[in-house]
């Protein structure tokens, strides 16, 4: 068994006991998506030798090691062992940085560009997703931690405002659906209430990981809306507002969703 | 999809002579239908897995023939008595030319 | 009017475009690639289980189990067994070859279902005898999907 591969194991193993751990107590409403999946399914996401996020993880372990740029560097330069460095970092973002809101796809592409003097990664390339998943699966089993401060407090309100608005031509606002039916049925399935606990995720629907703005984007398309364009402002501040929304609920990622 | 890519194997490295083992065999791949279109109308050409098999010391113990409804990632699990210690090899072979191989070890006592 | 808007759009090439439809297999297709597997033999029910679920969210992966009951010995073990989709474009699903080395029969992978149907697994014996099982399962898709509409 690769060595790589059994630390992994090791790692996720431990995560997911915290992850039980971690449970939100009977008062809390909230509920991650996870819950309406089948058993199987279930099993998909919990057992790393049946998750097909799996390989993104390795993908992800190997080019964290990756010497790149005119430096020569890889993350681990710098970073050393991700299992230590990268510990809770998933949990933080999106986050302030240098007074931009930034998510961990624009953090990862920003210490490519500005460190290792390389260039960014397209949103959704396999790379970027493979390096989101090494970084994310580091967390896995920790609560959500968005710190709301004075300096977030109108991005966190620009993200509400987006999520409460009707979009696309079917007219409808995120709220509308999972918020104030969530746990109803659309179309034969359970509405979730969309807490991101779960991203990058592989989507069954997708065949692939991807990440939550590809998921957001989907949704948007769902209702007939044009999609905000990756990266951009509008997704970043409606991130930011789901992840608080989600705060204090165990990070599964790598997920697996229908 | 490109020649060969990454594979996984869960089973145990040892066992008790007659024991029956479970092996976990994953292997990262698209398993592109060939009854997909692009937005554009245009069809996406076949590139599946098609064969699997695993090897014991040299001799086949059990094989799988994939068709197009495998699913992407394609997942086996599967028994294999555990006689001698030894070597058990996987390989997975499709179209395009595509190869992957895998081995573990096993010690039987 | 209508007639010219018809026309238009038939230039465009988009009347009669059904996106997302796929040709499937009918229970008949099914029927016929089952019959060449079991040649001329008689095929009997049971020997074989099929683990399905009966509500499957997205057809894309859709774990499945298969066991059988048989000695697995020298003598008398299962060869081989087929699974058969009666209403994917394509019936065959996957063929898992044994030997008497193999323990047991019983394998799990994840297969394609393009729609609600009938999956079945025959089990092809040692001795040349024929087994067979069916599940019947719903498929739903997401409700909101990604792809143009």
């Amino acid at each position: 068994m690769c060595p790589l591969y059994s630390r992994v194991v090791i790692l996720v193993g431990l995560q997911l006991m915290l992850f039980h751990a971690t449970q939100l107590s009977a008062a809390d409403p909230r509920q991650s998506s996870y819950q309406l999946m089948s058993t199987e399914n279930k099993a998909m996401q919990d057992d790393p030798s049946l998750n097909p996020a799996t390989f993104a993880i390795l993908d992800g372990q190997s080019a964290w090691q990756e010497k790149l740029g005119s430096s020569n560097q890889a993350c681990a330069s710098c970073h050393g062992d991700a299992a230590k460095s990268m510990q809770g970092v998933a949990t933080r973002y999106p986050q302030l940085v240098d007074g931009k809101l930034t998510n961990l796809e624009g953090r990862i592409n920003q210490c490519r560009v500005e460190k290792q003097k390389v260039k960014l990664l397209p949103y959704e390339s396999k790379e970027l997703l493979s390096l989101l998943a090494y970084i994310s699966v580091q967390s896995k089993g920790m609560p959500i931690q968005i710190m709301a401060t004075p300096a977030t407090q109108p991005y966190l309100e620009a993200g509400k405002r987006h999520f409460n608005q009707r979009i696309g031509q079917l007219n409808l606002s995120c709220r509308q659906c999972h918020e104030e039916r969530a746990g109803e049925k659309l179309a034969g399935i359970p509405i979730p209430q969309a807490h991101p606990t779960a991203y990058p995720i592989y989507r069954l629907e997708w065949q692939s990981v991807g990440s939550l703005q590809r998921r957001l984007r989907n949704c948007m398309i769902g209702v007939r809306a044009e999609p905000y364009a990756y990266g951009s402002k509008e997704l970043t501040e409606l991130e930011l507002f789901l992840m608080m929304r989600a705060n204090g609920m165990p990070l599964e990622a790598p997920g697996v969703r229908p | 999809m490109s020649k060969t890519s990454r594979t996984l194997i869960t089973m145990p490295k040892t066992a008790s002579k007659g024991e029956i083992i479970e092996i976990k065999a994953i292997v990262q791949h698209d398993m592109e239908t060939g009854f997909r279109h692009t937005e554009q109308g245009k069809l996406i050409p076949r590139d599946i897995i098609r064969v699997f098999t695993c090897q014991y010391n040299g001799a086949e113990v059990f094989k799988a023939d994939f068709f197009p409804a495998v699913g992407a990632n394609p997942l086996l699990i599967f028994t294999v008595i555990a006689t001698t210690s030894g070597t058990l090899q996987f390989s997975w072979a499709g179209d395009d030319g595509y190869l992957a191989t895998n081995q573990s070890q096993i010690t039987v006592t | 009017m209508k007639n010219q808007r018809r026309q238009l759009l038939k230039a465009l090439g988009i009347i009669g475009l059904l996106p997302l439809q796929q040709a499937h297999a009918t229970p008949e297709e099914a029927a016929t690639a089952i019959n060449s597997i079991i040649g001329a033999n008689t095929v009997k029910e049971g020997r074989v289980q099929l683990e399905l679920a009966s509500l499957i969210e997205n057809g894309n992966l859709v774990t499945i189990k298969v066991s059988t009951d048989s000695p697995m010995s020298q003598s008398d073990y299962v060869k081989a067994i087929h699974l058969v989709a009666e209403r994917n474009p394509l019936p065959n699903i996957l063929s898992a070859y044994f030997t008497p080395q193999s323990g047991t029969a019983n394998f799990t992978t994840r297969i394609r279902l393009a729609d609600t149907q009938r999956v079945w697994a025959i089990a092809q014996m040692s001795d040349g005898s024929f087994y067979q099982t069916h599940a019947d399962t719903l498929v739903t898709s997401s409700a909101c999907s990604e792809g143009f509409i």
